[in-house]
């Protein structure tokens, strides 16, 4: 049990007191402070990240009370993966932010810090309620910078989303309650262990607390028909919070990934695979709606937002159909997505700013500035969110398509993703021919002449350059990537080894008799 | 007592959520702070019913109450109380900012909150934003 497994949640957690309490006055030393912090998370996550891949599982007792009395974080090949991934994010979003959207309202860093720590605290736990809390940490950080900068419209889209998950939140609890009050337990762990051995009797609160589990991750994951706060939130917010929540749906893709495949998994018994078949479906209609409002949509952030929903459906196709391969297909895809749509929140607000009035809204409208730049990194991101080759949206895809062959349903799923794909690579091709391409002919309004002069900061689009050529590398390091992605899903499908190192080599004879019906009086 | 017990958690969410489905924040925020003492309720219920019985762990007790469901409602507590604190404050800026305390942010059937660009086409909600973002920025 080493220390090191903490530091993401600690030194957040830390550095986000230490930001409010002390530095609160002075800009500069506070973003040297986060990015410092941000900096360190990534790097304890690398370090973590190579210590998983060897395969060993990484219990950490927190008071050093043994689980499943105590919480534990437990660290193996996936969750290392999404600590790593939430580090390089948030570093590279952060680098964005610092170019004066932290200026706009007050404690931008604070929050972020307080949003790693939940978002890290969600990948490393190994107890169900103590999910729950790392959920409200995320989710309170993510108010506040949902809000940040504020303004009319962001308030009317924020009071959604904040009710909606408020709402959730609820949902969340009703479903720990009737599992704990069968079980008797909340060790992610432990639960493994009780599910087989649950009667027939209590089959049916079982069932009902892990399929409302899956009601409250697909809030989280904008699962159709769960999905409405997405669209209107993701594109009201600025553009580096959009970008940061690029990886806020993939922490319900994770819970779902993670408590379906190991306490609901192959030896659950009567509730073995219970997410398949409600997931299936709901993954399929999500990717239909997700590209059909990309479509449909009238400004480059509503675009975004909709891919956003339709990269989750083709991510939770994957995950319903439970199989080794199209697991692993699924967590490339996972991180592919997250990358992308991260770098088209912040592209289109580039965008935005380069046309000036005209904004990011899909119309003819005159030229935007540094036209050949943007309209460059719109088309690599364009191709690599769409699944073109040569990026990684085209390697994923076609994992994902492999993984599912052996499914019965896989003729339905084929048609879906290859249809849908159709219907993004047309809404992005719409999209950049409008602001592009056929902006040519549009004579230079006063306005845009004036833009065209400005001088704009390097480092933003650096930022999104970076996001691009990080999918570039996941298409060239496909192959480590996938190797490290498969011993992950073999860890996730045969979880022995987890369970083992959870409850350590004998596990305790739990005197808990809260499960037992003979207690009631 | 289950009945009672029973009835009286299925009230709670029920009130909850027919209140969180109505058109003003300030009801919605009743019903989500019934919802959460349904919730609580529930966590403690998920304990068994029971009473005169010990509270603390012994191996020798054949029945006792359970102490994890207290540790769990009192959490629950916590967090529902600072997030309604946080979700009034949201209501009440929004109302402010907004003008309006209907959940959409707009009078139903109310024209006047209707904004179109320069060419005449409605404006969608979050095109506004994007608008407000740039007028902050000049």
């Amino acid at each position: 049990m080493s220390h090191w497994l903490v530091i993401p949640v600690i030194l957040p957690a830390l550095v986000a007191g230490i930001l409010v309490l002390a530095l609160r006055h002075d800009i500069l030393l506070q973003r040297i402070t986060s990015l410092a912090s941000t900096a360190a998370c990534l790097a304890v996550a690398i370090g973590l990240l190579v210590q998983a891949a060897g395969g060993a599982v990484d219990v950490y007792e927190l008071g050093n009370w043994p689980a499943p009395f105590g919480i534990v974080f437990v660290l193996d090949r996936l969750s290392a993966l999404m600590v790593v991934l939430t580090g390089f994010l948030a570093l590279l979003v952060l680098l964005y932010a610092i170019n004066g959207w932290d200026r706009r309202g007050r404690h931008f860093h604070a929050l972020f810090q307080f949003q790693l720590m939940g978002l890290n605290g969600a990948f490393l736990t190994g107890d169900l309620f103590n999910l729950f809390v790392w959920f409200e940490v995320l989710l309170l950080a993510s108010y506040g910078l949902m809000l940040h900068g504020s303004g009319a419209e962001r308030l009317k889209a924020g009071t959604h989303y904040v009710i909606v998950n408020l709402a959730g939140s609820t949902l969340f609890l009703v479903a720990v309650a009737l599992i704990y009050g069968v079980t008797g337990t909340l060790n992610m762990a432990d639960l493994a262990v009780k599910i087989p051995a649950i009667p027939a009797a209590d089959q049916a609160l079982l069932q009902a607390g892990g399929v409302l589990l899956l009601l409250v991750f697909g809030v989280k994951a904008a699962l159709v028909p769960l999905h409405f706060w997405l669209p209107a939130t993701y594109s009201s917010t600025s553009a580096p919070v959009a970008a940061l929540f690029a990886i806020m749906t993939k922490v319900g893709g994770y819970a779902i990934i993670r408590l379906y495949t190991l306490a609901f998994g192959a030896d659950a018994g009567e509730a073995a695979w219970l997410a398949g078949p409600w997931l299936l479906p709901l993954a399929l209609l999500t990717i239909i709606i997700g590209m059909v409002g990309a479509l449909a949509s009238r400004s480059l952030r509503w675009l975004v937002a909709f891919a956003v929903i339709g990269s989750m459906g083709t991510l939770l196709i994957a995950v319903a159909v439970f199989d080794d391969k199209a697991m692993a297909g699924a967590l490339y895809y996972l991180i592919h997505s997250t990358l992308i749509a991260a770098a088209l929140f912040l592209l289109a607000e580039l965008i935005a700013e380069r046309r000036g009035q005209d904004g990011d809204r899909l119309a003819l409208k005159p030229m935007p500035a540094q036209g050949d730049l943007m309209s460059g990194l719109f088309f690599a991101a364009a191709i690599a969110m769409a699944g073109l080759p040569p990026l990684s949206g085209f390697i994923g895809k076609l994992l994902i398509l492999d993984g599912v062959r052996d499914n019965a349903s896989a003729p339905l799923i084929w048609a879906t993703i290859l249809i849908t794909s159709l219907l993004i690579i047309v809404a992005f091709a719409r999209a950049g021919s409008l602001v592009f391409w056929k902006s040519r002919t549009v004579e230079a309004s006063r306005e845009s002449s004036e833009l065209a002069t400005r001088h704009y900061p390097a480092l933003p689009v650096v930022v999104v350059a970076t996001l691009i050529a990080a999918t570039a590398l996941l298409t060239a390091f496909a192959g480590p990537t996938m190797r490290y992605l498969e011993a992950a899903t073999d860890q996730l499908m045969r979880p022995t080894a987890y369970i083992a190192t959870v409850l350590g080599p004998q596990p305790v004879q739990e005197p808990t008799l809260a499960a037992s019906p003979e207690v009631s009086p | 007592m289950e009945l009672l017990v029973a009835s009286g958690i299925g009230l709670l969410f029920a009130a909850g959520t027919y209140l969180l489905l109505r058109g003003r924040t300030f009801t919605v925020v009743i019903g989500l702070t019934l919802l959460a003492y349904g919730v609580n309720g529930l966590l403690f219920a998920m304990g068994r019913l029971n009473t005169d019985k010990p509270p603390v762990l012994s191996l020798d007790l054949e029945a006792y109450a359970d102490p994890l469901p207290q540790a769990l409602v009192l959490t629950a507590i916590v967090i529902a109380f600072g997030m309604t604190a946080f979700v009034v404050v949201l209501i009440l800026r929004s109302f402010l900012e907004v003008g309006s305390d209907h959940v959409d942010g707009t009078e139903p059937g109310d024209p006047g909150t209707l904004r179109t660009y320069p060419d005449g086409s409605p404006v969608e909600p979050v095109r506004a934003a994007a608008a407000d973002s740039q007028e902050d920025r000049s």
